[in-house]
């Protein structure tokens, strides 16, 4: 055992959500070259990728993640209740809310933009497909909800009416992804539904493979802070002796380097000041963004109300069938 | 029409011998099955199988190879060659195990275990897989003593391959039971009687007896462990060059928008399978006729 204890100290497990395939790529290799010009040590970083929910529940189930950075907190609270693997404070031990990058939800449409759709409101047209990944199981899907919900509660100042609205929306919808990377295939290359409820990375992702021709990213007006954190495993760390090589990992997201390679992801870096290439920062479009603590008084609350068991999303598949 | 109408009426009398039969089916209906076989063929075999491969060569043969050459996908291909040559060949002595005992004695709960057998054909893989992840995972009590005796099951190797036993272990044990069965126990019974050993009768009668049909139940389970899908995916973990199949590494690149590299694994996955199958060809053709006249297949 003591040979694979050795090995291990050099090997981190990064699990993450879906759309972050392509960043952690790029960071994991410039965190490889950081550590091995600080401390002089090879090191191996893996990742594992999937739906948010899922990802919490495959650690929850014994996964051996030494860092886990997932698409919202809700799920790494999961992870800190059922396992005890994770203080309960976690979110208050790296800065801004344990959030080195934020993103937001945006609109991805076929090109030249055929519905004419700008904002939330032409998203619950009758008559026009959605394509959005299920709630249950997708951390983006709950933004995506989430900023549906904000929009109207922005709009009428009502719940019952935003309810109705985001119900409407998800009439629209053909097919629930269990991931954002799946509806977004589901989108681009099966060339389903009018619109894509995505990641701005995402949007800007897709865009990138299938070409600038065939899609039209649109920015509504208002949408979601959306804030997906990172945490130790503290249980998993501790039993691997990885704790000192997670740490720094988590700390070297905040860097300037690895906010470079953030925004170039088109995620927006918590820390934009420090990211030297200007044009990146001001190429990210503004627009207002709501946040689920004002709004929605946090996930904790956010979580249970909207997308438990019998929670109101559950109530919208009910009435469908 | 007129001869078709006639048949019942024939049967009732007795077959008639197999040369007379086929003679008198009416053209049109032989041709007509025989188009309809080769058309389903074709459109849900052939077809799906060219674009597999058309899609793999889309950027020419050498980014093909440069994608299984891919760090990721050469680990997902070792994963899956060594759960196969784990999986298989336990299958292979439970099977020979299991059909023995159905076949040649009676004993309580025979039934049973026959419908056991058949279990895994009829549970979703996906099933198998979170039975799996119940049993092993950390909030079950056996995954808590693992943990605590740095075990690992589920989310690597033992776990993968317990999912593909899971889910392929009936294959061997169906190709044999039915031929054991019919087989009997006569030649077992005279070997033993002419003093050969319970081994020895194993080894020269028994084994000869059914190497067919074993042979053909390691291939489609051999098929099987390899492109399992369902219930390897949900003890896997995805963690990438550790834990992911070639069928798990196909989604993946798949779903990065890699698209001529999934299909260009996706081909190396039906090449490996259409290789099996040669080898099957290749043994009965060399072999065949020797074995002819006590061979199912």
């Amino acid at each position: 055992m003591s040979a694979t204890a050795s090995l291990a100290q050099t090997t981190l497990l990064n699990v993450s959500y879906d759309p972050t395939r392509e960043l952690y790529r790029d960071i994991n290799a410039a965190f490889a070259r950081h550590w091995k010009e600080t401390e002089g040590q090879e090191v191996t970083l893996r990742v594992s990728h999937g739906g948010s929910g899922a990802q919490a529940r495959t650690v929850i189930d014994g996964l051996d993640a030494d860092v886990v950075t997932l698409a919202l907190a809700s799920d790494i609270d999961a992870i800190a209740q059922r396992t005890k693997k994770i203080p309960a404070d976690w979110q208050t031990r790296l800065p801004h809310n344990s959030s080195p990058y934020t993103s937001t939800i945006v609109f991805l449409v076929r090109k030249g933009n055929p519905k004419g759709i700008k904002d939330w409101d032409d998203l619950a047209k009758p008559g026009i497909q959605v394509i959005t990944p299920n709630p249950k199981t997708s951390g983006g899907a709950r933004w995506n909800y989430l900023a549906a919900w904000g929009y109207a509660l922005d709009k009428w100042g009502s719940e019952e009416k935003a309810r109705d609205f985001v119900a409407s929306i998800f009439r629209n919808v053909p097919v629930l992804d269990t991931g954002a990377r799946g509806s977004t295939i589901t989108f681009a290359q099966r060339n389903l539904g009018d619109v894509l409820l995505a990641w701005e990375n995402e949007a800007h992702l897709a865009t990138k493979e299938f070409g600038a021709d065939k899609f039209d990213t649109i920015v509504p007006p208002l949408s979601i802070l959306a804030e997906p954190p990172i945490a130790l495993v503290e249980g998993n760390v501790d039993r691997k002796g990885t704790r000192k090589l997670a740490e720094a990992y988590l700390q070297f997201l905040y860097t300037p380097e690895a906010q470079t390679i953030i925004a170039r992801h088109h995620y927006r870096p918590s820390r934009p000041e420090t990211v030297a290439d200007k044009a990146l920062i001001d190429a990210q479009p503004k627009l207002k963004l709501i946040t689920i603590d004002e709004v929605f008084g946090g996930w904790a609350k956010a979580q249970p109300t909207h997308f438990g068991n019998g929670g109101i999303f559950d109530s919208f598949a009910k009435a469908r069938r | 029409m007129s001869e078709m109408a006639a048949t019942p009426a024939r049967a009732r009398r007795g077959r008639p011998p197999a040369l007379y039969r086929v003679a008198t089916e009416a053209p049109l209906a032989r041709w007509a099955l025989i188009v309809l076989a080769l058309g389903f063929l074709t459109l849900f075999i052939a077809l799906p199988l060219a674009v597999v491969l058309t899609e793999a060569l889309r950027k020419g043969l050498g980014a093909a190879v440069a994608a299984i050459r891919e760090p990721d996908t050469v680990s997902a291909i070792w994963l899956t060659l060594t759960v196969a040559a784990i999986a298989v060949p336990l299958n292979l002595v439970f099977g020979i195990a299991a059909s023995w005992s159905i076949a040649k004695f009676d004993f309580p709960g025979k039934s049973l275990l026959i419908t056991l057998i058949d279990l895994p054909f009829s549970v979703s893989p996906v099933v198998a897989g979170l039975i799996f992840v119940l049993v092993f995972g950390a909030e079950s009590w056996l995954g808590q003593w693992l943990i605590e005796h740095d075990l690992k099951v589920i989310f690597a190797l033992p776990g993968i391959v317990l999912a593909t036993v899971f889910v392929t272990f009936p294959f061997v044990a169906r190709e044999l039971i039915p031929l054991m069965q019919e087989q009997g126990t006569a030649d077992e019974e005279a070997a033993l009687t002419l003093g050969a050993s319970g081994l020895r009768a194993f080894l020269t009668v028994t084994l000869p007896n059914i190497r067919w049909a074993l042979l053909y139940g390691v291939l489609l389970c051999n098929a099987r462990a390899m492109g399992e899908f369902g219930a390897v995916a949900v003890v896997s973990g995805h963690i990438r060059g550790l834990t992911n199949t070639m069928p798990l590494q196909v989604e993946i690149l798949y779903n990065e928008y890699a698209i001529s590299a999934a299909f260009a694994v996706a081909s190396l996955l039906a090449l490996l399978a259409l290789v099996t199958l040669a080898l099957k060809s290749f043994l009965e053709w060399r072999h065949g006729d020797k074995l002819a006249s006590r061979s199912r297949h």
